[in-house]
């Protein structure tokens, strides 16, 4: 006889104890040792998901003093705190900067990845191994170490990349001080420490393509660019919606490389949500409107999350 | 007669023990005073953090406490997250350091000190006024005004520089004795533009940050108070609109800005100090951290520098101050002998072992306490750093920038930098002055909206 789907299969019980053995019964259903088993995990999600976003969400509905709701004009109390957000200038500059500097790095960081992927694949294995440690090296060591070593190379006064171009005679550039090159300066840096995260997504990726497909793409006279637009890009596709998608929710969070770089500067033109959030709630003391600034970001990347997941679930859908 | 059984005899026994440990004063360990945990802050100055270490285990010694000291950097805001964490929680230090605008950031959880400042002003004279503005928010001390730690920013000068470049003889402007030297009188902020003009031509542009960090956001909120220019009242109210002397602070800060290097918008803390220290500037504005420095590692530069008071505007000196607080959490449950180590740590004695210990670099909250002779005997040059603390003769006046403003929005428009930025907005964006001050009163009325 097939076991039954709810329960685990019921050993012979003591006949003397009614309360017991339906403790036991109760014990030994597969419901109730499932839920047992996820104990473990619900505590950590909702100790330090759900508590954290949940109590993220009460400050920011909070005044400064945190002594009550803060108050609204147009949006009701409570939601003061977006209010002010939405009126403010500096604001919006954040939000600006927060999608040009994101989408930017993503997409430079997926392009970049791409290609090294592509060369490492086509070197032989036994030469892979060190060049995929080599080009692994700028995720591995702590973003803010490495953006310090970044800072040094850009430092206003010392920069050594000036006194490179110096040496061949090209101009100095103000790498930090100028809008948009400390713009392209964080990009640079977050591109930097980010591409081998996407480089070894994409090489993995590229193994599992069957090589088959290019076999048939060759026979059937595909050039290169065909077999990468209608054999490659298509086989990677669900890889590098993910990869993108979970590049995006760090990128977008990202903290260290805008505060060791520029601090938000000039003028505010580099902060990002993060970055801000920390400058209005822990340097300004000003933790409610900190929360809600940070709580910003949560609508752009669901929405973003909502699409990109939309177009796995629908292309997994096509494959079956 | 009543027969006593071993039970009743055990339970009477049992009473009178527990009576006697529940009525019996806090008696610890080995007949101690008890335990008393400080957090201070990490001194940039080495042997900064060993005289502490030295006074608390004096203290404890004379009176039976266990004094325990961390000391917590404020390297990456490590000092502002750990008085959150311990706000938040409620748990912590019994003895906290609190950089400038934290006493009254966290004023309700603070016990306050009103005592222990009367005790001590009494003793010596009344403390700097933006000591009083930070430190007693609400017409209530909550925070004892620091020695470790506190600091002010007048120039530091390239005097070889000054002389060659802008033909200021700033030694003999600024001596090291207490009286003021020919044409002290004209150091002013005109005179320091043309200064800066001059030197900026001959290569060697003063080294003013511009950014957001404390050292940009000081000195130009000195220059503003200087010039009367403030950018909300004591009230509150917004003071931005046809406030003509705020505009003339903005065009002289304006005009200077032209004339430094075209990084400084980038600089942080450290920018000046580099500047002055590679030899590339004539002036800074800084504590003497700089010239320590230069005296490391290059001493024929430290040779060259001479500290005076910041330049004066037409509404009197201002000098840059940067305080750090002794404060003690409400749920400490050794208030009392914080109170009594702190106001010990604060008398002179014990402040002139700070100063002393720090190379000159920590400035005592009393005025009284400006003749310490360690700033006699600094050098070289001997007496560099003579006018580093305020003395009567600058007839100046400490200055923190966004003051007078009430301080919950006073620390959000500082840590914003709004002055800095509404600098950069003119000298850097390419905005009108009449644009960029547009700019700062939205802001400020946002800042203003919730406290």
């Amino acid at each position: 006889m097939a076991a039954d789907a709810s329960t685990a299969p019921i050993m012979p019980s003591a006949p003397n104890s009614g309360r017991a053995s339906s403790l036991q019964r109760l014990a030994r259903r597969r419901s109730t040792i499932a839920v047992l088993m996820t104990i473990p995990l619900l505590v950590v999600l909702i100790g330090l998901v759900a508590y954290p976003a949940g109590y993220g969400i009460y400050l920011s509905t909070l005044n400064r003093r945190m002594t009550g709701f803060m108050e609204g004009e147009w949006l009701p109390n409570g939601l003061g705190n977006f209010e002010i957000l939405f009126e403010s200038e500096t604001f919006w500059a954040v939000a600006w900067q927060s999608c040009i500097f994101a989408i930017s790095a993503v997409i430079l960081k997926a392009l970049v990845g791409f290609w090294l992927a592509h060369m490492l694949h086509h070197i032989p294995a036994k030469g892979q191994r060190k060049w995929r440690g080599m080009l692994l090296v700028p995720w591995v060591i702590p973003p803010a170490l490495s953006t310090l070593g970044w800072w040094w190379m850009f430092d206003p006064a010392y920069s050594s990349i000036n006194w490179l171009f110096q040496v061949v005679g090209i101009p100095q550039v103000p790498w930090l001080g100028e809008k948009w090159w400390a713009r392209l300066s964080i990009i640079i840096v977050n591109v930097w420490y980010g591409a081998p995260f996407f480089m070894i997504m994409y090489l993995a990726a590229l193994k599992s393509v069957p090589e088959q497909l290019y076999e048939a793409a060759a026979i059937d006279g595909a050039t290169s660019w065909q077999r990468l637009r209608y054999v490659t890009l298509p086989m990677m596709a669900n890889i590098i919606s993910i990869t993108v998608l979970f590049s995006l929710i760090v990128t977008f969070a990202n903290y260290d490389i805008v505060r060791v770089l520029t601090n938000g500067g000039p003028r505010d033109l580099t902060h990002v949500f993060a970055s801000y959030a920390f400058q209005v709630g822990i340097l300004s003391g000003n933790i409610p409107r900190g929360a809600a600034v940070s709580l910003f970001m949560f609508p752009i990347l669901a929405i973003c999350a909502f699409f990109v997941l939309r177009g796995v679930t629908r292309r997994n859908k096509e494959q079956m | 007669m009543t027969e006593i059984k071993r039970r009743t005899l055990l339970r009477s026994g049992a009473g009178v023990a527990a009576a006697g440990v529940l009525s019996a004063p806090m008696v610890h360990a080995q007949g101690t005073g008890g335990t008393l945990r400080c957090g201070f802050w990490d001194h940039w100055v080495p042997n900064g953090n060993v005289v502490m270490r030295e006074l608390c285990a004096e203290w404890g010694r004379a009176n039976r406490v266990d004094v325990q000291m961390d000391t917590v950097t404020s390297n990456g805001n490590q000092i502002l997250l750990t008085i959150n964490a311990q706000a938040q929680s409620r748990t912590g230090y019994d003895i906290m350091s609190f950089p400038t605008w934290e006493p009254s950031n966290h004023q309700r959880m603070l016990e306050p000190v009103d005592d222990v400042m009367r005790n001590l002003t009494q003793k010596y004279g009344a403390v700097n006024p933006a000591a009083e503005y930070l430190g007693k928010p609400a017409g209530t001390w909550v925070a004892i005004p620091a020695v470790a730690g506190t600091q002010l920013k007048p120039a530091c000068v390239r005097f070889d520089l000054m002389q060659q470049h802008a033909g200021i003889d700033i030694r003999a402007m600024w001596p090291a004795k207490n009286e003021r030297g020919p044409g002290a009188d004209q150091w002013n902020w005109e005179t320091f533009a043309k200064a800066a003009e001059a030197c900026h031509k001959a290569g060697f542009s003063f080294g003013l940050p511009m950014g957001s960090f404390t050292d940009a956001v000081d000195w130009v909120g000195a220059l503003f108070g200087s010039y009367g220019a403030f950018l909300m009242d004591e009230k509150g109210a917004v003071t931005v609109r046809n406030n003509a002397k705020l505009r003339a602070a903005v065009e002289m800060c304006a005009r200077i800005s032209r004339f430094l290097p075209n990084d400084v918008w980038a600089w942080d803390d450290g920018g000046n100090n580099r500047a002055l220290i590679s030899g590339r500037s004539a002036l800074i504005f800084n504590p003497p951290s700089a010239w320590a420095v230069a005296k490391r590692d290059a001493p024929q530069v430290a040779a060259n520098c001479w500290t005076v008071p910041m330049p004066a505007g037409p509404e009197g000196r201002y000098s840059a101050y940067l305080p750090f607080f002794w404060g003690i959490w409400n749920f400490s449950r050794s208030k009392g002998a914080a109170k009594a180590f702190l106001e010990w740590l604060s008398d002179r004695a014990q402040a002139e072992r700070q100063t002393n210990g720090s190379n000159g670099y920590d400035i005592p909250p009393f005025t009284s306490m400006s003749d310490f002779k360690v700033w006699e005997t600094e050098g070289p040059p001997v007496g560099s750093v003579y006018n580093y603390p305020v003395r009567a003769h600058h007839n100046a006046r400490t200055s923190i920038a966004m003051a007078p403003a009430p301080a919950a929005m006073a620390v959000q428009m500082y840590n914003q930098g709004l002055n800095t930025k509404l600098i950069a907005r003119i000298v850097q964006g390419g905005e009108s002055v009449d644009q960029a001050l547009g700019w700062v009163e939205r802001e400020l009325n946002t800042i203003r909206r919730g406290g």
